[in-house]
This record gives structure tokens, sequence and C-alpha cells, in this order.
């Protein structure tokens, strides 16, 4: 049997980590970011923008958490999880957009721009803030909401 | 003769109806080959991210939290191609 199949991952969630800050960073921007909107498309791009930056945020702690639940199990489940989980969640915002698509406080235009604009100003903001190395695997040190770096005490 | 016309008039509202109509569903067969189309790029390039990504943590499970993260973000950033290409749909089919 290959690794892949048998081979699973303990230890801290990285990607939880970052998801949470990321979602951290999104909460923090989202007052500016929705009195831009208030100013540009009224208040039906303000519930827009909100609906979105929502849509966009528990996109990330989704796939956050099917990362790190299957990756505990084997990796091969993590594959799976993750392909399926991608047609999934895109599945889930189209159905999320459909069902308010007519309602009256829905502005289409706000609620795309937002949609791309959140979900790649958060990941580019998030770069700078990311280590990715052997000893800080997710965030960099001195950031918020680090937890894969315990004090020597603590082991 | 009245009747002719009444017949060449209503001919006319026919073919003018069908070719909104025939416009209609070519907006529409637009739009969803645009999102299905966008999909399937991010697809594939999820597919081999993460599978580099296993046999990358079942090669060295000592750097798994690393290649995680790289991964999510590379995840992440694919799914963007996605988004873009569902924004253009809704924006096509309903704005």
């Amino acid at each position: 049997m290959s690794d892949s199949f048998v081979t699973r991952v303990e230890g801290p969630a990285p990607e939880m980590e970052v998801s949470r800050d990321i979602v951290r960073r999104g909460l923090i921007f989202t007052p500016l970011y929705l009195a831009v909107c208030g100013v540009i498309w009224g208040l039906n791009g303000v519930w827009s923008a909100g609906y979105a930056i929502a849509i966009v945020l528990l996109n990330f702690m989704l796939a956050a958490l099917t990362i790190s639940l299957t990756v505990r199990i084997s990796l091969a489940l993590m594959m799976g999880a993750v392909l399926f989980g991608y047609l999934g969640r895109l599945g889930l915002i189209f159905l999320a957009v459909i069902l308010v698509k007519d309602a009256g406080w829905v502005s289409l235009v706000a609620l795309g721009i937002t949609l791309i604009v959140t979900h790649l100003g958060l990941l580019f903001w998030e770069m700078r803030h990311v280590a990715a190395s052997l000893a800080f695997p997710g965030l960099k040190p001195g950031s918020a909401n680090i937890e894969s770096v315990k004090p020597l005490d603590s082991i | 003769m009245e009747a002719l016309a009444r017949l060449a008039a209503e001919t006319v509202d026919t073919v003018a109806k069908t070719a909104a109509d025939e416009k209609n569903i070519a907006a529409a067969a637009s739009a969803g080959f645009a999102y299905g189309l966008a999909a399937i790029g991010p697809g594939i390039g999820i597919g081999y991210l993460v599978g580099q990504a296993v046999s990358a943590m079942a090669r060295q499970p000592e750097a798994a939290g690393m290649v995680r993260t790289t991964m999510f973000l590379g995840i992440a950033f694919t799914e963007a191609l996605a988004l873009i290409g569902f924004v253009v749909f809704i924006l096509l089919k309903f704005a």
C-alpha cells in the first residue's frame, strides 16, 4: 500500500491558525470596506458587501477545517476531501448567491466585486504574515493567534 | 387585405419574440459555459497542487506543517480563479 494511504499527520493545524488570522483581519477590514461600499452603492451595497464578506470568511474557515479534520485520518482522504470540498464549496457559494439574488437588498455588482476583492485582498494581506518554515509552519512569530509554537516549559 | 396585414403583423411579432428568446437562451448558455470553463482550470490546478503536497508530506512528514500551510494558501489562490468565473456568471446572467 502506498504511503499516502496510511500516513497521517498529527499535531497542531497551521492552516486553522492561518485561517483564523484571515478571519480576524477580515473583521478588522470590514467596517472600512462597508463604508466605501455605502458611498458607492448605497445601503443595498452595504448589505450585499457584508453578505459577500461573510461568504468569503466562512469559505476560508470551511476549507481549513476540511484539511485539518481529514489530515488526521489519512493523506489520501485529505486529497479527496479537498477536491470534492472545492466542488462542494463552489456549490455552496452558488446556492448562497442564488438564494438572495432577487431580494430587494441585494446589489449583484457589489456582491460580486466584494467576493473577488475580499478573497484576494485578504490572501495577499495574509501572505505578509505567514512564515511557512520548519520552525514556524503557520504564522510568523509575533503574529496574533499563533499556537504552533509552544513555550519550552509547557512541553 | 386587412386580414393579411394582421397576419403579417402577428408574424413579425412572433419572429421578434423568438429572436429575443434566442438571445436570452444564448446569454444563459454563454454564462453557463463561462462558469463551467472557469471551474475546470482551478479544479485541475488544485488536483495537481494537493497531489504534490500529499507526495511531499508522505516523503517528509516532519515538513508536513509547512507543506500544509503552503497548500492551503495555494488552494485559496487557485480558488480565486473559480470565484472570478462565478462572478462573471452572475453578472452576465442576472445583473
